[in-house]
């Protein structure tokens, strides 16, 4: 392994050295989440309302001042000097703390609300969920959840980071529309929207009203509470039901082909709103060997699996329990989904059979796997034991070991060490469907541009998702990679304008070649003929 | 089993030694001196910058070698002995080859300035000169860097990157004038500045002075001036790096002159990339190209070669690119800085300033001839197509659209253009 160049002085990196501007903004980012900290331990605020909005500002204010300081006096470009100088995008002693500080937050949430002040017992909360109460009957009439804070927190962080971005961003318009699309679809869809329906909705049980949140990536979309939540839901019930199962077999497949899956994993897409924005000082952190592309697709179809055989299960015993409200018998049921996997998975096949790359392969490995499985259920299971566990435990695991510990904890908490896309790489459920999809089915692709390589590595660098993309890029060979979210900035970093995302006919969008174009006509003609 | 030694793991031996394996088993063995592996050398820029570590300039992991049976070797080779059909290196190992190829590289040309060899004085092409620029650059109040040309530039970008002053002398008039043409020229010329780099036109390189130390302390220019700097870059090109082979019995011209097959004057010695000097030019290109791109189609070639099939080297069509801060640049086909005398040239540049296009064509039968491009990303295979079917200038403004590789939702400069175009040159025949 050569040394990599190591400066050791601590006066070299000058421009990592912040303005006085820069610095206010900092503080004043910090002012505002200082007041939600001293919310978390119980002071009590006077006026909290007025607290809290002054809290929200001034981390808005914060980055704003940053942010323009940063990007608008300097010439509009790529900006990525120091990064791998800086002790917070290099995995220094910021890095870690911001790191644990994430994690603990994402632990305390989801095993331990009571320390955020969360009053179980329907009392009046305290600490930082009381804190954030006034907006909470703002927007839904209710007192504020501990997931009511979370979610403000996101959209702050989304729409906040999100600016940033794109003062960063601001040559490219690509990155401006998507990133406003991100800020859009977060700030309504899964903020405004669902609290106003809560709001006018009081008495109904709670069930997701976030439009674009759909199953897999919604894992408690199918489960018992929810379907019947859905189903006593009256008409917004029965449209989210109908809507959010359109969403899985008609709006995504169909988005997906015209467009891959960056529709939704880069446009609209929560968690890959908040790893865009808030988490773009770490894209580069992905580990880009080939070890990490195994693991990643034992990990992703591991989830998958898990995910699916969970819905089955549950459905499975929501059927079994409640023949009356159900439109179908769980044998049905059990028999339809086969059904349609073995279709699904036959008709790749059989059409596809040639363009299979290995993650392709594992996917559809995971498919069969999944219709055995179900088999299995049908034939070996009561009403509650699936394949002999209950399968409210088989949920209740999911929720934790998926839902709760990968996606948040390890998905958000790691963004500083591991990079921001941990979770949409190695864990997504919908994001390994929609790879499918893209591999196989879509018309998107990133071209390489003729013999333009240079071989740099920027692009494979800055990719979230840990996709070597040079190596593609040298062998002028188009990208169409299961796991790529589209998020463009491969191609925004190349220095010589090497890739182009791009929608377009289905022929020669998988091609390889050994000659790169510029070379002797012929011997390209001879060679990659092949 | 035949032993093929390639001298050089730059872009040139590498794809040659990577296309030899896809073809056959011989024993391929690597010499180099600079790094244990290959790394892309256009990239040393973005390691100093922060953009990249160095491992990720290396396009191949590290077991990649030897799952492929490359051998690699650490080594500086001092001589090549033909006779005897061996290389000798630095430690007096001697390496037995069958065929042996010349994949070296280039050198920082340096004209015998007073005190080029100075502590601080250094080009830009080697690891080593990326890990002299590291040490100094603490203590540097200002750096110097002398030569208008595509490295001059990147090293002018990387010093700014640490908020380091840099003076920046250019010989010629306009920033790298003998290639780009003059509107081109003036827009780099305005962006350099832009990023508050000091640039000194129509400036020579007199005398680099030392401090008691042996170390550059100053520059003077043939304006008279003495301009105080701890860094100086010497950018003024670069050229073939053989003074190893000169008792060699190779014969050598500014490098080692080859014919179309790649071959030297003695049997089963090649030499391919910056190094090889074709005996006579092909087409409009120059005898030495030290260029990306030429190195890693001479190794494409070559491979074909080596591998029983002779293939002469027959580059297509002339492209290149670069970067020039923050503007993107590519060209396709040939556009000269002055116009030929059957040349005609269309400009045009955005308001923005950081935008342009040339267009060359034949002045008589209108024959589209080369294209330059800068802020706005044009497709390979469009213009290679056009090249090859010699498709008139019309032709190539009419598919402005079809040629662009911009990013999705650009805002198209194409009508404009179109526009710009038809009133200066149609009126006399359309599409």
């Amino acid at each position: 392994m050569s040394k990599s160049v190591k400066n050791i002085s601590i006066a070299s990196h000058e421009n990592m050295q912040m303005d006085g501007i820069q610095k206010l903004g900092i503080t004043l980012g910090l002012l505002g989440l200082f007041i939600m900290t001293l919310a978390l331990l119980n002071v009590s605020f006077p006026n909290k309302g007025i607290w809290l909005a002054g809290s929200i500002v001034s981390i808005f204010t914060g980055i704003v001042v940053y942010a323009n300081r940063t990007y608008l006096n300097q010439p509009e470009g790529i900006k990525n000097n120091g990064v791998w100088h800086k002790d917070f995008t290099n995995k220094g002693t910021w890095a870690w703390m911001t790191g644990i500080i994430l994690t603990s937050f994402y632990i305390v949430l989801y095993w331990f609300p009571q320390y955020l002040g969360l009053n179980g017992d329907g009392g009046k909360s305290t600490g930082i969920v009381g804190f954030f109460d006034p907006l909470s009957y703002i927007l839904n009439g209710k007192a504020a959840s501990q997931w009511f804070v979370y979610g403000t927190l996101y959209t702050i962080a989304i729409l906040g980071l999100g600016y940033k971005f794109i003062l960063k961003y601001r040559h490219n318009k690509y990155q401006l529309v998507r990133t406003l699309s991100v800020m859009f679809f977060q700030l309504g869809f899964a903020f405004l929207i669902p609290e106003i329906l809560e709001k006018l909705n009081p008495e109904k049980a709670y069930f997701a009203k976030d439009l674009k949140n759909m199953w897999p990536l919604n894992y408690y979309f199918f489960n018992e509470w929810h379907l019947k939540n859905m189903f006593e839901g009256g008409n917004l019930g029965m449209f989210m039901l109908f809507f959010g199962i359109a969403m899985i077999f008609i709006i995504s497949p169909i988005l997906t082909y015209f467009y891959g899956k960056r529709w939704y994993c880069s446009w609209v897409c929560g968690c890959g709103g908040l790893a865009e924005t808030a988490g773009d000082s770490f894209r580069h952190l992905s580990n880009k060997t080939e070890t990490a592309w195994k693991i990643e697709r034992w990990m992703i179809h591991s989830v998958l699996v898990f995910s699916f055989v969970m819905t089955i299960a549950v459905i499975f015993t929501f059927l079994s329990n409640n023949p009356e409200i159900s439109f179908i018998t769980r044998e049905q049921f059990i028999w339809g989904i086969v059904a349609f996997l073995i279709v699904f998975t036959g008709t790749l096949y059989i059409f596809k059979r040639k363009e299979l790359d290995t993650d392709a392969v594992y996917t559809m490995l995971s498919l069969v796997a999944i219709i055995i499985i179900s088999l299995f259920i049908n034939y070996f299971s009561g009403n509650q034991n699936i394949l002999f566990i209950d399968s409210n435990s088989l949920r209740e695991w999911y929720g934790f070991a998926i839902g709760a510990a990968f996606s948040g904890v390890v998905g958000v908490g790691f963004y500083p060490i591991m990079g921001n896309r941990v979770w949409c790489r190695f864990g997504c459920p919908m994001a390994a469907i929609l790879g499918l999809q893209q591999r196989l089915f879509s018309k998107f692709r990133i071209t390489t541009n003729g013999g333009q390589c240079i071989s740099c590595g920027n692009c494979s660098t800055y990719c979230e998702m840990g996709i070597d993309v040079r190596s593609y890029a040298q062998k002028g060979e188009n990208i169409v990679r299961s796991s790529c979210v589209g998020c463009g900035i491969c191609a925004a970093v190349c220095p010589r304008g090497v890739l182009k995302l791009e929608n377009d006919t289905p022929a020669g969008r998988i091609n390889s070649n050994e000659i790169l174009l510029g070379n002797d006509v012929d011997l390209m003609d001879l060679i990659n003929q092949k | 089993m035949e032993h093929i030694v390639i001298i050089g793991n730059g872009i040139a031996g590498v794809t040659l030694a990577r296309h030899i394996r896809k073809k056959s088993d011989s024993k391929i063995t690597i010499v180099s001196s600079e790094n244990e592996f290959f790394f892309s050398r256009t990239a040393l820029m973005y390691v100093f910058m922060g953009h990249m570590k160095f491992e990720h300039m290396q396009p191949y992991e590290n077991d990649f070698w030897k799952k492929n049976k490359i051998d690699l070797v650490q080594g500086l080779v001092t001589a090549v002995i033909p006779t005897s059909k061996e290389i000798i290196l630095s430690n007096n190992e001697k390496i037995a080859y069958d065929k042996l190829v010349l994949a070296t590289g280039s050198k920082p040309n340096k004209y015998g300035w007073p005190g080029q060899d100075l502590e601080g004085v250094t080009g830009l092409y080697h690891k080593q000169d990326l890990e002299a620029l590291e040490n100094w650059a603490p203590k540097t109040k200002r750096a110097v860097i002398v030569g208008g040309g595509l490295i001059g530039i990147e090293l002018a970008e990387m010093l700014r990157s640490r908020n380091i002053p840099v003076t920046f002398l250019v010989r010629e008039q306009s920033f790298w004038s003998g290639v780009l043409p003059f509107g081109e020229s003036q827009m780099i010329n305005r962006h350099i500045q832009e990023h508050h780099i000091d640039l000194r036109l129509d400036t020579n390189l007199v005398e680099i002075l030392s401090d008691e130390k042996g170390h550059a302390r100053a520059v003077v220019t043939d304006k008279g001036e003495t301009i105080e700097c701890e860094i100086v870059g010497l950018t003024a090109g670069v050229s073939p790096n053989i003074d190893f082979l000169k008792d060699s019995g190779i014969e050598l011209g500014k490098g080692i002159k080859v014919n179309r097959y790649l071959e030297t004057n003695i049997k089963d010695i090649y030499a391919i990339g910056d190094c090889a000097e074709q005996h006579e030019a092909i087409d409009l290109r120059r005898p030495i190209e030290a260029v990306w791109y030429t190195g890693r189609m001479m190794g494409e070639v070559l491979a074909q070669t080596l591998t029983g099939m002779p293939t002469a080297y027959k580059p297509g069509h002339w492209f290149n690119s670069a970067k020039f801060l923050d503007i993107e640049y590519q060209t396709y086909g040939w556009v000269w800085a002055t116009a030929k005398a059957d040349e005609e040239q269309f400009y045009w540049e955005h308001k923005s300033g950081k935008k342009a296009i040339r267009i060359s064509f034949d002045k008589k039968d209108r024959t589209f001839l080369g294209i330059n491009t800068f802020g706005i990303r044009m497709r390979h295979e469009f213009f290679d197509t056009v090249l090859t079917k010699k498709e008139k200038v019309d032709y190539v403004i009419h598919h402005l659209a079809e040629a662009n590789f911009d990013p999705e939702l650009y805002t198209s400069h194409n009508q404009e253009i179109q526009k710009q175009f038809i009133s200066q040159f149609v009126g006399v025949k359309t599409t």
